[in-house]
C-alpha cells in the first residue's frame, strides 16, 4: 500500500503536467516581466538593457501616479461598499420572505461578461438617449451631465457599474457565512436578551470576521488590477481621467508598443498587489481566531 | 433578524414597540427591493430596447413595452453579425478549457492529498501562489511567447491560458473535499488489487462528483466571460469568442440601438438560462470559490 502510494512515476505523471503549465504560463512570465522591465524594447526589434531607467521614468510619470491614484480610489469605494453589502446580507439572512429570490436577482450582473455590461452601461450613460439622462430630463433637469465625457465625473460614473457588477457576489458570500453560524449560538444570545443590533455587532460580525477579511483582500486586489469595463467603456479617457494601472499598462504595451515600459508598469502592479495583500492580512490579523 | 418568540414573555398586541418593529421591517424590505431593482432594471431596459427601432428607443418612455416587438433585430444581427461563429467558439473553447482544467487539477490534488512524497507541500504552495498573480503582469511575456511558438491568433493560446490561470482556484476548491475522503477507500482498493490509475479513475474521481460540479461551474463562468486574453491574442474573426466578437460587431453599429440591444441580449441569454436552471448550484460554486480563495 505505502509503496504503491509513493510511486515516483505516478506522482510525476499526475503532478508534472499541471505544474509545467503553471510554470510556462504564470511563473516564467512573471520573471520575464521583471526582466523586460529593465529593457528598452518595442516588442519586435532588439532589446536594449537600460537597468533601472524605466523605473526612474515611472517615478516621474504623472500619468502613472494618476492611474495608480484612480486604482486606489476604486479600491477605497469597493471596500466602502462592502459595509453596505454586509448590512444587506445581515437583513437578508434574518427572517426575510423571498430572500432566496432576492439574492438570485442581486447576483445576475456578476454572471454577465464585462463587455456586455460595459456596452449596456455605455447606453445607460448616453448623453441624450441613455436611460439615466432620459430619466433626469423627465424630472425636469434640462441639462444633465455627459457622464463619460466629463473628466470630473467619468471616474465615478465608471465605478458605479463596477460596483453594480460585484454587489451580488459579496452579498452572497456574506449571506452564506451568516447562514453558517450555528443556530445554538444565536439562540443562546436571544435568551441572554441581546437586541438585534447587539446580535449583529457583538455576535454575528465577530463570528464571520475571517470571511470579512477575505472579502477585503478580494475587493482591494480586484480593484487594483481592474481592467475590462474601463477598457471597453472609456479606454482610460477622456485624456486619462479614467485611466487605471492595468489600462495604462495595456495602452503603453499594446497601443504604443513600448513593451519595456509596459513591463515596468505590469511589474509594479504585481508588487502593489502583493504588498497590499500582505498589508491587509497584517492589519486585520486578530490575535485569536474565533472558533465555533 | 428578529425572533418573535422570546421565552417567558406574554404576547402583546399593537404596543408602540411592535409598530416600531413593523416600520423597521418595512424599511428593510424597501431597501432590499430598491437594490433588486437597481440590479435588474438596466437589463429590463436592455430587453425592451432590443425590441425597438431607434425612433421608438428615443421617443417612447424608458420602460414601455415595445409594440409591436421587433424580433427582426435579432434575426438581423444573427445573420449579419457572425454571432453563430463567435457563439460556437465560446462553447468549444469553454468546454475544452473546463474539462482539462478540472481533470488536471484533480490529478494534482489527488497526488498532493492522497500520495506520499517529500515535496508535496512545496508543490501545493507553488499552485496557491498563483492565486495572487494579476493576469496583466504576465500579458507581455505571454504575448511574446505565443508569438514565438506561432500561437498568436490560434485558439490554443486561449485554452492554455484559461487552464493555467484557473488551476489554482480549482485545486483550492478540490483540496478540502479530497482531504475529507477516508483512507480506507484506498486501502480496500489496494487489497482488491487496484492500480493507482484504476483507483483514481474508478473510485476517487466518481466520489468527487459534487465538488467537480462546483469547480466546473466556476470555470465555466470565468472562461465564458474571459476578455483580456482573447482581445490580446486573437485577431481574426474566425477564432473570436462571443465576448470579444460582439465588442467589435457593436463598433460597426454604434447608431442602431435595436441591433446593439439584440446582440447584447444574445450574448447574455445563454448564461441567464443556465442560471435559471442551476442557480442553487451556481451560488454554491461561487461561494466555495470565494470563501476558500
Amino acid at each position: 500500500m505505502n509503496k504503491m502510494m509513493s510511486d515516483k512515476k505516478v506522482i510525476a505523471l499526475y503532478v508534472l503536467p499541471p505544474l509545467l503549465l503553471m510554470m510556462i504560463l504564470v511563473y516564467i512570465p512573471i520573471i520575464m516581466t521583471g526582466y523586460y522591465s529593465l529593457m528598452k524594447w518595442d516588442g519586435i526589434g532588439e532589446m536594449q538593457f537600460i537597468a533601472l531607467d524605466n523605473y526612474k521614468q515611472l517615478f516621474q510619470d504623472n500619468m502613472f501616479w494618476k492611474s495608480t491614484y484612480h486604482s486606489f480610489l476604486l479600491a477605497f469605494f469597493s471596500v466602502l461598499s462592502l459595509a453596505g453589502y454586509l448590512a444587506v446580507a445581515l437583513v437578508l439572512a434574518g427572517k426575510v420572505k423571498g430572500a432566496n429570490l432576492l439574492r438570485k436577482i442581486y447576483l445576475i450582473p456578476m454572471l454577465l461578461s464585462s463587455v456586455a455590461i460595459a456596452q449596456l452601461w455605455l447606453r445607460i450613460y448616453h448623453p441624450s438617449n441613455g436611460m439615466l439622462n432620459h430619466f433626469l430630463m423627465s424630472l425636469g433637469i434640462d441639462d444633465p451631465p455627459n457622464w463619460l465625457a466629463d473628466p470630473n465625473i467619468v471616474l465615478y460614473a465608471i465605478f458605479v457599474p463596477i460596483i453594480w457588477q460585484y454587489a451580488g457576489f459579496y452579498i452572497l458570500i456574506y449571506y452564506a457565512a451568516l447562514r453558517n453560524i450555528p443556530s445554538s449560538i444565536i439562540e443562546a444570545a436571544i435568551i441572554d436578551g441581546a437586541n438585534p443590533w447587539q446580535m449583529a455587532y457583538k455576535i454575528k460580525l465577530p463570528l464571520i470576521s475571517g470571511v470579512i477579511k477575505v472579502t477585503i483582500v478580494l475587493a482591494v486586489v480586484g480593484s487594483l488590477k481592474y481592467f475590462d469595463l474601463i477598457y471597453v467603456m472609456t479606454g482610460g479617457g477622456p485624456n486619462g481621467a479614467s485611466e487605471v494601472i492595468a489600462s495604462y499598462m495595456y495602452q503603453k504595451a499594446f497601443r504604443s508598443f513600448n513593451f519595456g515600459y509596459g513591463s515596468t508598469i505590469a511589474f509594479s502592479l504585481l508588487l502593489i498587489c502583493i504588498v497590499m495583500t500582505w498589508l491587509i492580512r497584517k492589519l486585520t490579523n486578530s490575535k485569536e481566531e474565533i472558533q465555533y | 433578524m428578529e425572533r418573535e418568540t422570546v421565552v417567558g414573555k406574554p404576547p402583546v398586541v399593537a404596543t408602540p414597540l411592535k409598530i416600531g418593529k413593523k416600520i423597521g421591517r418595512a424599511f428593510f424590505y424597501a431597501i432590499l427591493i430598491a437594490l433588486a431593482l437597481f440590479q435588474i432594471l438596466p437589463l429590463v431596459w436592455l430587453l425592451f430596447f432590443s425590441l425597438k427601432n431607434n425612433q421608438e428607443v428615443f421617443n417612447t418612455p424608458l420602460l414601455s413595452l415595445p409594440s409591436p416587438p421587433r424580433w427582426e433585430n435579432y434575426v438581423k444581427v444573427w445573420v449579419e453579425g457572425n454571432i453563430g461563429q463567435y457563439f460556437f467558439n465560446s462553447v468549444w473553447i469553454t468546454t475544452v478549457s473546463v474539462i482539462l482544467t478540472v481533470l488536471l487539477a484533480s490529478f494534482a490534488t489527488f497526488a498532493i492529498t492522497r500520495m506520499n512524497w517529500k515535496w508535496k507541500h512545496v508543490v501545493l504552495g507553488l499552485f496557491m501562489i498563483g492565486l495572487m498573480i494579476p493576469v496583466h503582469s504576465t500579458l507581455i511575456p505571454l504575448f511574446s511567447f505565443f508569438m514565438k511558438v506561432k500561437l498568436i491568433d490560434h485558439p490554443l493560446s486561449i485554452v492554455l491560458t484559461n487552464i493555467g490561470f484557473n488551476l489554482p482556484i480549482t485545486i483550492m476548491i478540490l483540496l478540502g473535499f479530497y482531504q475529507s475522503l477516508p483512507r480506507e477507500l484506498e486501502e480496500s482498493a489496494v487489497i482488491d488489487g487496484c492500480s493507482v490509475h484504476r483507483m483514481f479513475f474508478r473510485i476517487i474521481l466518481p466520489m468527487t462528483a459534487p465538488v467537480i460540479v462546483t469547480t466546473t461551474i466556476i470555470n465555466m463562468i470565468y472562461n465564458w466571460n474571459e476578455f483580456v486574453f482573447v482581445n490580446t491574442f486573437i485577431s481574426s474573426d474566425e477564432f473570436k469568442t462571443l465576448t470579444v466578437g460582439i465588442q467589435n460587431f457593436i463598433g460597426q453599429y454604434t447608431t442602431d440601438w435595436g441591433a446593439i440591444g439584440a446582440t447584447l441580449m444574445i450574448s447574455v441569454l445563454p448564461i441567464l438560462i443556465v442560471f435559471f436552471f442551476l442557480s442553487d448550484k451556481i451560488m454554491e460554486g461561487i461561494t466555495a470559490g470565494a470563501i476558500k480563495g
